[in-house]
């Protein structure tokens, strides 16, 4: 026995050497300066969001990277690379929770030596890595987490930057549609994953409605839980109460799932779906869904980005590469490289020379920059959030063919509450200083 | 009072990993401090196998340590480290004294499932209270020690790796004389066989529930340390994967020795970080291939790699 406690505190002793020893390799290992922009890309590769976002994210910032490096966009993207110096993009999997999330940003920073970092589809993760990139002085975009409370808690943030629209102007945004197209509906209904993102959603649908709809109730609203796939009683409790509109903020599986058995069951003959995030399933729909059901893409992004050089560059490289057109989360992608590429261009250094986290966001706050869905300001937020338009459109699809009609668009100023001002307190002001067409 | 020599060795360790923090790069430091905080939760799923109970819902104790650390700091301003640490053990204990009254009438996959539901009974709660920020919970910051508020960055990293380091060493130091002591002997009997275990004049139910309590109060300071180094609550802590996470690790680690968790908590993170890095797309893989050999070649975890010896000696 005595000899195997002797072994014991041996083996102790040998495994956090070991431990050490494979810490010191592998900060050996990693070069930090070979020249190249190493930039952190984080986003579902595994697990129920990577279909719907993850992967076509993924896709889009490998397009995007290929393309920049062979300097293949057109201008004023064509310098090669960011700034001159060829991209390395480390793609992770966001899958695993806030707590992993923060390990993994941390080994990025501090062991991959990554020059900046792009990512978060989760606004739980965003809400944890933003501390942390202040922490560690590392200039970080969100790109497609929709949560308000990003810059609300943080906010004195300087090295975190989000370039695409929060939760609250998807809901505004729908709202408005609702009141432009159908100013007379008088009865509203809801169904929202029983999460943040849904209770948020449906918390700012259901004040902006109560402005911009004066006359319509609320008739009915579910909650059922996120992942649940079957939705057979809560499309009956809807059914019952003849709503005329039904909003979700459903996304994903569940979202197809739900236009599936909604309109197999006739909820969505009998009234009109309003999808806030409907846009990232637009190819998958088919017959499936009924026409007229509006959808909208969190912003300006997949099939309701404009037709200018940059989209059209962007929507050919990611058509030859996948053979599918990019959808709404594969734009927003796109447009967070470009900020990125955007901040390093604009922030004075020299052709080749790496910026500094301090000069790229130097470079980009309060800038307004070109992307794939147009013109970006970085308006909000003291110049860290970006503030850009919305549209909504109708789904219609047609001899195998589907499109978006009656499209309508509301400007960034008409649907984006003012600097400092939280959106549930500008909705309750009757959208004081809304600039609307 | 002596020391025997595992706890000698053990605090030989945690001095050398102390000393091994000052030089090691940053994203090391926090790898090695959310290891081994979690390896405390693992501790207390362990301590309960022992027993014969496997927990599927540690997460429990473990979101609860998170919770009253964060919310301590953010309702109620108490932002000393130890004293929202101690306070989370103390809501887990009494949450535990009050579920295990039931739990502890349950065995096996009953107990399993039982534990399960409660931790999700939680996870639901915290969902559904959108003061805490529902699904995306809310940031940890602005903690003190005794009065002195490290700068955020290196210096809290390195505090909050050397407390959990300190936790650690006690917490094992505890549980190795609890193991080596009548009362965790009779754990291991009541595995084997319960009825004798009466036989012998013992409440296998009491022995049980205080064994859950003090797992419970174990698994409340890992989750408490969690939040401290992260500096972010969120209601996956509760969620079943997270209570799957810490099975596997003690399943890694095996029952041999209170360091194997340790150990496997630290394997588990640097591989599946490594893989994460190497292979993006498949890491779930590598886990699931890492587990699957454990259990092939290993079946009583790591820490066989190290006892081998000792079955060898006694044939």
């Amino acid at each position: 026995m005595k000899k195997n406690k002797a072994t014991l505190s041996k083996y102790l002793v040998s495994g956090v050497a070991a431990v050490a020893l494979s810490a010191g390799m592998a900060s050996g290992a990693s070069a930090a300066d070979n020249g190249k922009f190493r930039v952190g890309i984080v986003t579902f590769l595994s697990g129920a969001a990577a279909g719907p976002f993850g992967v076509p994210s993924a896709n889009a910032a490998k397009v995007l990277v290929e393309g920049l490096n062979k300097g293949n966009l057109p201008a004023p993207y064509d310098k090669i690379g960011i700034n001159g110096a060829e991209i390395e993009a480390v793609i992770i999997d966001e899958a695993g929770g806030a707590t992993k999330q923060v390990e993994e940003y941390r080994n990025l920073v501090q062991r991959q030596n990554v020059d900046a970092v792009i990512g978060y589809v989760s606004s739980g993760d965003c809400l944890a890595i933003a501390p942390v990139a202040e922490e560690l002085k590392t200039f970080t975009i969100a790109y497609d987490c929709g949560t308000p409370r990003l810059f609300a808690d943080n906010p004195d943030a300087k090295y975190m930057f989000r370039t695409g629209l929060d939760a609250s102007v998807d809901n505004i945004g729908a709202a408005r549609y609702l009141a432009a197209t159908r100013p007379d509906v008088t009865r509203l209904s809801g169904i929202q994953q029983n999460y943040s993102w849904g209770q948020d959603s449906w918390a700012d649908f259901t004040a902006a409605a109560g402005k911009l709809l004066p006359n319509a109730e609320i008739v009915e609203e579910q909650f059922p839980k996120i992942y649940q796939g079957q939705y057979g009683a809560e499309i009956s409790a809807l059914s019952v109460k003849r709503p005329e509109i039904v909003h979700s903020s459903f996304w994903g599986g569940d979202m197809e799932a739900l236009v599936l058995q909604a309109n197999a069951r006739g909820l969505l003959e009998d009234a009109t779906g309003l999808l806030t995030c409907g846009e990232a399933s637009f190819a998958t729909y088919k017959d499936q869904a009924p026409n007229g059901m509006i959808i909208g893409a969190r912003g300006p992004f997949g099939a309701f980005a404009p037709n200018n050089a940059l989209n059209n560059w962007f929507k050919g490289a990611y058509n030859a590469a996948y053979d599918l057109d990019p959808v709404y989360p594969a734009t927003k992608m796109a447009q967070a490289i470009l900020g990125l590429k955007f901040a390093a261009e604009n922030a004075g250094v020299a052709d080749k020379e790496i910026p500094t986290a301090e000069q790229l966001t130097s470079g980009i706050k309060g800038a307004t920059f070109e992307s794939v869905s147009g013109t970006v300001q970085m308006a909000r937020a003291n110049g860290h959030q970006a503030m850009q338009g919305i549209t909504y459109g109708e789904y219609h699809y047609e001899d195998g063919e589907a499109s978006i009609v009656n499209k309508v668009s509301f400007t960034g100023e008409c649907v984006t509450p003012p600097e400092g001002v939280s959106a549930a307190d500008w909705i309750a002001d009757d959208f004081a200083g809304a600039e609307c067409k | 009072m002596r020391f025997d020599k595992t706890e000698i060795s053990l605090a030989l360790v945690a001095i050398a990993c102390v000393l091994f923090g000052f030089i090691s790069p940053g994203w090391l430091i926090f790898l090695l401090t959310i290891a081994l905080a979690k390896a405390l939760v693992v501790q207390g799923v362990v301590m309960q196998m022992r027993s014969g109970l496997v927990s599927f819902g540690q997460g429990l104790f473990y979101c609860i340590g998170g919770y009253t650390v964060g919310m301590g700091g953010q309702f109620f301003g108490i932002h000393d480290a130890i004293a929202a640490l101690a306070l989370g053990m103390a809501v887990a204990i009494v949450v535990a004294m009050i579920l295990g009254l039931l739990l502890t009438r349950y065995r096996d996959i009953f107990f399993a499932m039982l534990s399960l539901a409660f931790s999700m009974i939680l996870f639901g709660i915290l969902v559904k209270s959108q003061g805490l920020g529902s699904t995306d919970g809310f940031n940890v910051h602005n903690w003190t020690l005794f009065g002195w508020a490290p700068e955020t960055g290196a210096d809290s990293q390195q505090t909050v790796f050397t407390m959990t380091i300190a936790a650690g060493l006690l917490i094992a130091i505890l549980i190795h004389r609890y193991t080596k002591a009548g009362i965790g002997v009779i754990c291991e009997a009541v595995r084997e066989n319960e009825v004798r275990v009466e036989y012998l004049g013992l409440s296998p139910r009491w022995l049980l529930y205080g064994n859950y309590v003090a797992a419970a109060a174990v698994s409340a300071l890992g989750g408490g340390l969690t939040a401290l180094a992260t500096g972010h609550v969120d209601p996956e802590m509760a969620y079943w994967t997270t209570s799957g996470e810490f099975i596997f690790i003690a399943l890694l680690g095996g029952l041999g020795h209170v360091a194997a968790p340790f150990i496997a908590a630290i394997v588990f993170s640097v591989v599946r970080t490594y893989s994460i890095e190497f292979v993006p797309n498949t890491w779930q893989m590598i886990l699931g291939f890492t587990l699957l050999g454990v259990i092939v070649f290993l079946p009583k975890g790591l820490w066989s790699l190290v006892s081998r010896e000792k079955s060898g000696e006694r044939t």
